[in-house]
């Protein structure tokens, strides 16, 4: 096939950006440590209120400066719709559906996760200024999706 | 005089009747006008959208009982029905001018319009009356009534009976021209509807075999992340099903419509290939974010859709030279003076042009997207619309409109009313575009959820989004205004305007490196399927084995 001089020149150009933009990213999630979820269980939606640990939702500290926070997304609610902990700690949030999907996020971290009945949503952020974070649903949850979402005091 | 009579591409020179059958026309020109009318009344809904994030509620005005409804219809409507519709349409129009004789069944051809507008209507009662308010994406375990997802699996039926079609008439072709390398035109026009034969698998499982039986009560439970995993495998192969006609104009006709020639045939071949190759085992991109993924598959999924990315980057070049040689054949002079030489008076490559801008910015916006880690700050935010709307929305919708431009003259006789309002209406969509992105994406970065009522949010109070909400309004405003004077153009074109002097030519560019110089191989279109088969399987084989066995947990839930 004829391809022409300034074609080739342009293939590899292309080529050595998106190489480029790759290592840029394995930069990001090597060096700078920021994960994707990845599978952390599954929970029957149906019998959430009687599975560990969604039986128990709330925030409690598991270590030193570490908090486990259990949220039930519900529609069109999160329980609890408020977590409490002390400037520099760490929170792992686990949140599960009990019913349709939904999603989590909170605002200035990287928490970005989906609620998908079923499965055990695992996330982690750490919170060095004091104030309010805002947690949101962002996946459409039906007629009252608007209305769903908390708030990460940290005091 | 319109551009298209000016066109220095390869002219058909038989008699028009022996190869556009009048009823091989009329399905054409129906779906045509079908997806014309998703596109009206889905913009429609666009713009109650985006007042409603200024306060200004119009939805019980309009007997809808949530905004989400009436995303609902915007979303059908302009992902689906426009899209489709008009995919088939041109790419079947097309079909026949690549090959140069009738589509091989006439029976199909109208088999395509009568599905189309049998899903539309059954889909359309569904969420019309309130029975399928679960977004252009229908996550399980939101249910819909059983006639939406009907409506469904008759759209995409449609798209298959125009490729078997398509695939029909190249055997025919072939038979008649053995030894010879398949037109250009012809060749772009098949190979996404091969894609897309593959692509939709995934989707039709999902709703033949899960949702519809589910909806049914045949089913009682359906497994939530695995049907997200279904819809994702057609999820964003379905981009490049969008985009893919928009590529065949900006490849195959606007070279001839600026009066430049393509420069190779078959650099041209290789990127619809690589379209056909690489879609399809990207999917999972679009789930970074869900728990129930394994992160080793995302990052496979990451290569193959950077992969994927490249031959958009080849299209831009390509595309770009393309247009050079016919602002300087017009005379353009210096680095950038071809750029004015181009016929920007047109209407028709008015359009297109500022669809390719636009889409830069959205192709750019999209790799933001796709960049995994960073992903975690955009997934689901308005961010998300934002560089859609660049991208459907714009390099899409509005190619579309800069094709009607023509086709419409062609397929109705009657000569382009009112060239000055269709040039004033491709510069307000791009304007009232960048508008609209620019309060969606800013909003977007600092965590506004998409697919949400902003305006009636909870949290308004709890973040600055002010100046955001307005900038999204103005643009929608904008594009609305736009999409008004397209439909006043093309409903006084069709209506009142006087008939054509001369029969409008389908613009069809000359290569300067013809098909003898392509690749044979490249021909072979049933081997480039089994790759794309293969290396799907590849992609998928993995993640399905390492998630099973299912985790059917779900009953319906309806909750709108
Ligand atoms: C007048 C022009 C338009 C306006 C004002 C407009 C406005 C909007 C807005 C504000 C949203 C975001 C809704 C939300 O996230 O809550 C949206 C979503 C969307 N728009 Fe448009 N739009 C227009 C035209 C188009 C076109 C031409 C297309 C495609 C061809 C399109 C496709 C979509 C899709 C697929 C969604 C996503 C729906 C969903 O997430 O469920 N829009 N539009
Ligand atoms: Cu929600
Ligand atoms: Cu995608």
């Amino acid at each position: 096939m004829r391809i022409e001089r300034y074609e080739k020149i342009f293939m590899a150009l292309t080529l050595v950006v998106l190489l480029a933009a790759l290592a840029a990213i394995g930069v990001g999630v090597f060096a700078a440590e920021v994960h994707l979820p990845a599978p952390a269980g599954r929970v029957d939606p149906r019998q959430i209120r009687r599975t560990a640990p969604f039986d128990q939702p709330g925030v409690r500290e598991v270590a030193p400066g570490e908090y486990e926070a259990v949220i039930i997304a519900r529609a069109w609610a999160f329980e609890p719709n408020e977590i409490r902990v002390p400037r520099g700690s760490t929170v792992r949030f686990r949140v599960a559906s009990a019913d349709v999907i939904h999603g989590f996020l909170v605002e200035n971290t990287n928490i970005n996760v989906m609620v998908i009945p079923g499965q055990v949503a695992e996330v982690a952020a750490r919170f060095d200024r004091p104030g309010e974070y805002v947690f949101l649903c962002h996946e459409y949850c039906g007629f009252g999706h608007h209305q769903m979402f908390g708030k990460v005091i940290v005091e | 005089m319109s551009s298209i009579a000016r066109t220095t591409g390869m002219e058909y020179s038989g008699p028009a009747e022996t190869i556009y059958l009048a009823e091989q026309l009329w399905p054409i020109r129906g779906q045509l006008y079908l997806g014309l009318l998703g596109l009206a009344v889905g913009g429609y809904l666009g713009l109650l959208q985006a007042l409603e994030r200024i306060g200004i509620d119009l939805y019980s005005a309009h007997f809808l009982k949530s905004y989400y409804q009436g995303l609902t219809i915007h979303g059908v409507l302009l992902a689906f029905l426009f899209t489709f519709a008009f995919s088939n349409s041109f790419l079947s129009l097309t079909t026949i001018r690549g090959f140069e004789r009738p589509l091989a069944s006439t029976w199909l051809a109208q088999g395509a319009f009568w599905t189309m507008l049998a899903g539309t209507v059954l889909a359309a009662f569904a969420i019309l009356t309130n029975q399928a308010t679960v977004l252009f994406t229908f996550y399980a375990p939101l249910k819909a009534s059983s006639l939406f997802y009907l409506g469904a699996v008759f759209l995409v039926l449609s798209t298959w009976l125009t490729s078997a079609n398509q695939l029909l008439t190249l055997r025919a072709w072939r038979r008649e021209h053995p030894e010879e390398p398949i037109p250009l035109l012809g060749f772009v026009s098949v190979v996404p509807y091969l894609m897309w034969d593959l692509a939709s698998v995934g989707v039709a499982i999902l709703v033949v075999v899960f949702l519809l039986p589910w909806s049914l009560g045949i089913l009682s439970h359906v497994d939530p992340q695995f049907d997200r995993l279904l819809f994702w495998f057609t999820g964003h192969p379905i981009v490049y099903f969008w985009l893919l006609p928009a590529y065949v104009s900006w490849y195959l006709m606007i070279p001839a419509q600026v009066g430049g020639r393509l420069f190779s045939d078959g650099l041209t071949r290789f990127v619809f290939l690589l379209f056909l190759v690489l879609s399809t085992p990207t999917g999972l991109h679009h789930q970074f974010t869900d728990p129930g993924m394994p992160t080793v598959m995302k990052t496979v999924h990451l290569f193959t859709t950077f992969a994927v990315v490249y031959p958009s980057f080849i299209t831009a070049f390509t595309v770009m030279a393309a247009l050079e040689s016919g602002g300087r054949a017009r005379g353009g002079r210096g680095l950038l003076g071809w750029i004015r030489a181009l016929p920007w008076k047109d209407p028709s490559v008015n359009a297109q042009l500022l669809a390719m801008l636009v889409f830069t910015l959205g192709g750019a916006t999209g790799i933001v997207n796709a960049s995994y880690s960073v992903n975690l700050v955009v997934h689901n935010t308005a961010f998300v619309p934002g560089h859609f709307h660049m991208t459907v929305g714009t390099a899409v919708a509005l190619t579309a409109m800069g094709i009607c431009y023509w086709l419409i003259p062609f397929l109705s006789g009657r000569e382009l009313w009112g060239r000055r309002l269709a040039l004033a209406q491709a510069w307000l969509w791009a304007i009232g575009m960048l508008v609209f992105a620019r309060g969606q994406i800013a909003g977007g970065l600092s965590g506004m959820p998409r697919r949400t009522a902003i305006g009636d949010a909870a949290y308004l109070d709890l973040f600055q989004w002010s100046l955001d909400n307005w900038l999204t309004a103005i643009g929608g405003i904008v594009m609305t205004t736009s999409g008004l004077l397209f439909f006043i153009v093309m409903l006084r074109t069709l209506f009142f305007s006087r008939p054509l002097a001369a029969p409008v030519e389908i613009p069809v560019a000359e290569t300067v490196h013809g098909a003898r110089e392509s690749w044979p191989l490249f021909d072979r279109l049933g081997l480039w399927f089994l790759i794309a088969v293969g290396l799907a399987v590849v992609a998928y084989v993995p993640v399905i084995l390492g998630y099973l066995p299912l985790n059917p947990v779900s009953p319906p839930i309806r909750v709108y």
